[in-house]
């Protein structure tokens, strides 16, 4: 450290330094060679810069800083992470190191597909696999996030429509329950978000679904499960609604932890839908990506996919394996990004569904909603819930009583957290006021969950008798809460100040 | 079960606390007719079997620790320091979530936050977010910002032509239902004949650096000209590049733009990557995806948060300009990792590394009888070689009996580059691997 962090006034120091506050001038953390070929002239000096503003530290001034910054996190590794919508799960080990196999991790996307057959067989089998699971007819690996996923669908929805002479058709019906991906990339798509209202039962007003149901519509958007946790009541009549109008079901496959092996959305009637390996396929996170956001169609849609995808380009006999290569679906939206997708995460993916087979898929449900249930029942008396029915992998409560005014879900997200629990998804589905939504996954235990119970319950207890215990809450995390206005109106996204030579 | 704990007891007790009889009880909501459909999917392996299976996939991949690699075009085998992977495995770090609670996470937001600064010191711009999918994809954004930027007053965006296709095709997928129209890249334009262009329509004007041919272009003037057509200016960049090339910022740039795969990320066969975004504070507001800010807790202390959040999906839903929620925020933290092993000396010298080794090979590749190389511009780590057969050729043969995985053919994306390879040269190629690769571009060419 180049200099200690004496307290100067009441402030305290910070956790941690700043990498640029670390080492001292001069200092490299790795090792170059000499260059072994004769050197070249440099260009032109007008061309070149003086030097690069950036950090002099060691390897291990390196290892250090970002080691300590972990410890600062709290992750799945660490402690229960229920954030509904998210679907944390175990993060299984053996994916990471198949991600890391050379000939997995070390091979260049522009090479000959004959170099890459291994690679491209993983990818043509994660494509059948997922669409097996859906009951869709052809899955594009491209899109690197769930919203990306969303992007192509919509895309390829409007695509149809203009392939087949309605390019009028521009509206997509949205319930006021949807995630925020859902209108905006609507938007990003040029089409137009029409949201309606859900029922008393959290379900679809099916009145005001017909009522928008028109010449215009493109298509529908809905989550399964929904936001609130509940498998939509009427679900197939929704689906014919919309197709009698002559729009396309698309289905956000954010919460499909709650349908492996027990409904296939094609069968529903869906037309195209995405998945997010990194929510029911076990692949980590990242603290906020990357993910993998796989888009399925069905017969109708699958000429409109986002490519290129893997097919078989020559058929394989007893002694030859089946030749892979890249394909363009014939009226394909288009390439989602560069190259094939995230690659690294579909590795996962593959090692968790061959871990997993059918049985286990079937499983990973049942008790993902077991768990969700489970704690729902146990905090029904305690926290108002909007419904009483069974949900799925995840149920929405709210956090807030009459009788303990000044109490939002907001502070018991941050008491939660002196329980060493991360808080819930709050604040969302929109329309539940005070949201707190739950999601714990089937790879907690028994007492995992009877530990959140009792933490939650203990909680609604010190909100009515000792509600600053609450307002001030987190007490033992590493930092207290932030000033987030002040972190918008002071605007620092840079510690440095930025050179123009 | 396999990642499940549940005992029998367990489940017993659930359920009967539930006030159920059989877990199946709890899905009485979805369709009868459709429940529990069969699955065709193989039976459940153990983790021994899993390995062996992927590992029998990965084995018939031509990995580049087995291969002398000049195959580049977007993706680039520089050298990946070990501590990177090693902090990358922090379960801390990649087993976390979205930094939305910050009292959790300030590993994670301060992590990002030195990533925005060491991408604003490498491109001379003031603000970063916190990364896209790739280097195509922020190329798109800088598309979306500059559409809402002008409003969608201003409609036209121009492409060089030699940005790198994909890119374009995925700018163009992007925007097939904004609005936005494409020109510039059909032909051969060059950057005067993309200043001519600039009319009071267009929203942006984009350009690589170096270019998708390893080429720096001539771009005095262009800045100006492009402000003085009240438009942006984007460029895509090549972050190892900026170790030695003057940064956009100092060439007038308003965004900059690319692919930071080369900071410390693995090739694996095209992602995860890290889009990278930098911008001017006074279009900060516009940006698409996460931004950290630096503020203070409570107590006073020094604390990061994610910020600006108003603009973004889950608050301001179909008025928000992009949809992106998850990012690539791992790979941002590789490439802060990477940026602060090489740092203010480190990366200059892999700049500098990769330019003498790719200068070199070029010089000894345009000796060679029926071989020439473009150098007609100065150029960084990629040159083009016009051969005397196709490229596709030439790397069967280079593959199969040398063990190189050769060059892009640039013919795939531009018709009238017949017989034309894009060479990459890296750190990471050594003396006797060019050695080699010029022996038997001269013996293919004899045979």
């Amino acid at each position: 450290m180049t200099e200690l962090h004496i307290q100067t006034n009441d402030a305290p120091p910070p956790l941690e330094p700043l990498i640029y506050e670390l080492g001292a001038p001069g200092r490299v953390g790795v090792n170059l060679p000499e260059p072994d070929v004769p050197t070249a002239d440099l260009p032109d000096a007008a061309l070149l810069r003086d030097e690069v503003d950036l950090p002099e530290v060691s390897e291990q001034d390196v290892v250090r800083h970002f080691v300590r910054l972990s410890q600062l996190n709290h992750a799945v590794d660490t402690g229960f992470y229920p954030l509904g919508s998210c679907t944390m799960k175990y993060n299984p080990k053996i994916n990471e190191d198949m991600a890391r196999l050379p000939g997995f991790a070390l091979v260049h996307p522009l090479q000959d597909p004959e170099t890459v057959q291994g690679a491209l067989a993983l990818m043509y089998g994660l494509q059948q696999w997922l669409a097996e699971i859906s009951g869709m007819s052809a899955v594009s690996l491209q899109p690197a996030a769930g919203a990306h996923g969303e992007f192509s669908g919509i895309l390829m929805i409007r695509a149809y429509h203009i392939a087949n002479g309605e390019p009028h058709r521009t509206k997509i019906i949205i319930p006021d329950s949807a995630h925020g991906t859902n209108p905006a990339t609507t938007s990003m798509a040029g089409l137009q978000a029409v949201e309606i209202p859900s029922d008393a039962n959290g379900d679809v007003d099916l009145d005001e679904l017909r009522k928008v149901c028109d010449e215009n519509v493109a298509g529908m958007m809905i989550t399964v499960p929904n936001t609130l946790g509940v498998f939509e009541a009427h679900i197939k009549e929704i689906v014919e609604i919309v197709h009698e109008a002559g729009g396309l079901m698309y289905m956000d496959g954010a919460n499909m932890n709650a349908m492996l092996g027990v409904i296939k959305p094609a069968e529903l009637g869906f037309d195209v839908m995405h998945y997010n390996l990194h929510k029911t396929f076990s692949t980590p996170h990242g603290g906020g990506g990357p993910g993998s956001g796989p888009v399925a169609a069905n017969d109708k849609l699958r000429p409109f996919l986002p490519g290129p995808i893997v097919d078989v380009v020559e058929q394989g006999d007893e002694d030859t394996p089946p030749l892979y290569g890249f394909v363009h679906p014939p009226q394909s939206i288009g390439p989602l990004k560069a190259f094939w997708g995230n690659f690294g995460i579909m590795v996962r993916a593959y090692a968790y569904i061959a871990a997993q087979g059918a049985d286990g898929l079937r499983e990973v449900t049942r008790h993902a909603v077991l768990n969700a249930n489970y704690i729902r029942v146990a905090l029904k008396g305690t926290y108002p819930m909007p419904f009483d029915r069974f949900c799925g992998h995840e149920f929405v409560c709210e956090g807030h009583w009459k009788d303990a005014p000044g109490i939002h879900a907001l502070d018991i997200s941050k008491r939660l957290m002196d329980y060493g629990i991360h808080p819930p998804t709050n604040y969302f589905p929109l329309i539940v006021p005070e949201a707190l939504l739950i999601e714990p996954t089937e790879t907690e235990s028994k007492e995992s969950c009877d530990n959140f119970i009792e933490a939650m319950l203990k909680i609604a207890e010190e909100a009515h008798e000792n509600p600053e215990l609450l307002h001030e809450a987190p007490h033992v995390t590493p930092v207290g809460r932030v000033d987030e206005v002040r972190a918008a109106k002071q605007l620092n996204l840079c510690c440095r100040p930025v050179s123009h030579e | 079960m396999t990642y499940i704990p549940h005992t029998d007891a367990d489940r017993e007790a659930m359920l009967k606390a539930i006030g159920v009889e059989r877990i199946e009880d709890l899905f009485a909501e979805v369709p009868a007719e459709n429940r529990f459909p069969e699955l065709h999917l193989p039976q459940g392996k153990s983790e021994m079997e899993v390995a062996w299976e992927m590992g029998g996939l990965a084995s018939v991949n031509a990995a580049v620790n087995e291969y002398a690699v000049f195959l580049g075009a977007g993706a680039y085998n520089h050298f990946v320091p070990s501590v990177i992977n090693h902090i990358l495995l922090r379960g801390e770090f990649y087993t976390a979530y979205t930094p939305y609670q910050p009292e959790l996470s300030q590993g994670t937001l301060q992590a990002i936050y030195e990533y925005q600064s060491m991408m604003c010191a490498l491109t001379g711009l003031e603000a970063a977010n916190a990364s896209h999918y790739d280097g195509a994809t922020s190329l798109a954004e800088a598309v979306t910002l500059a559409r809402a930027h002008y409003r969608g007053k201003r409609k036209k965006v121009i492409f060089s032509p030699s940005i790198n296709p994909q890119y374009r095709a995925v700018a163009r997928t992007y925007h097939q239902g904004s609005g936005m129209k494409f020109v510039g890249d059909k032909g051969s334009a060059t950057i005067p004949d993309l200043i001519d262009m600039l009319d009071e329509d267009t929203a942006l004007l984009a350009v690589q650096y170096p270019n998708f041919f390893g080429q720096i272009d001539d771009f005095n003037g262009l800045a100006d000209a492009v402000h003085e057509a009240g438009a942006l200016l984007c460029m895509v960049v090549d972050p190892i590049a900026l170790g030695m090339f003057k940064s956009p910022g100092a060439l007038g740039a308003d965004m900059a733009v690319g692919e930071g795969q080369s900071l410390g990320i693995p090739l694996s066969f095209g992602g995860p990557y890290l889009g990278f975004f930098t911008t001017t504070m006074k279009l900060v507001r516009k940006i698409a995806g996460r931004v950290i800010g630096e503020t203070v807790d409570k107590y006073g202390r020094r604390a990061y948060v994610m910020t600006l959040r108003p603009r973004e999906q889950d608050i301001r839903r179909e008025k928000a300009t992009s949809n992106i929620c998850s990012n690539q925020g791992l790979m941002a933290l590789a490439a802060s990792v990477y940026l602060s092993l090489v740092g203010k000396s480190g990366l200059r010298r892999v700049a500098e590394l990769s330019y003498h080794k790719a200068h070199y090979a070029a010089q000894q590749i345009d000796a060679l009888e029926g071989f020439s190389v473009d150098f007609s511009k100065p150029f960084f780590k990629e040159f083009v070689v016009q051969c005397p057969k196709p490229v596709a050729e030439i790397n069967d043969a280079l593959i199969e009996d040398w063990g190189i995985i050769g060059g892009y053919d640039l013919s795939k994306d531009y018709a009238a580059r017949e017989n034309q390879m894009l060479i990459a040269v890296t750190e990471t190629n050594t003396r006797d691997e060019i050695d080699t690769l010029v022996e038997a571009l001269r013996e293919l060419a004899e045979a």
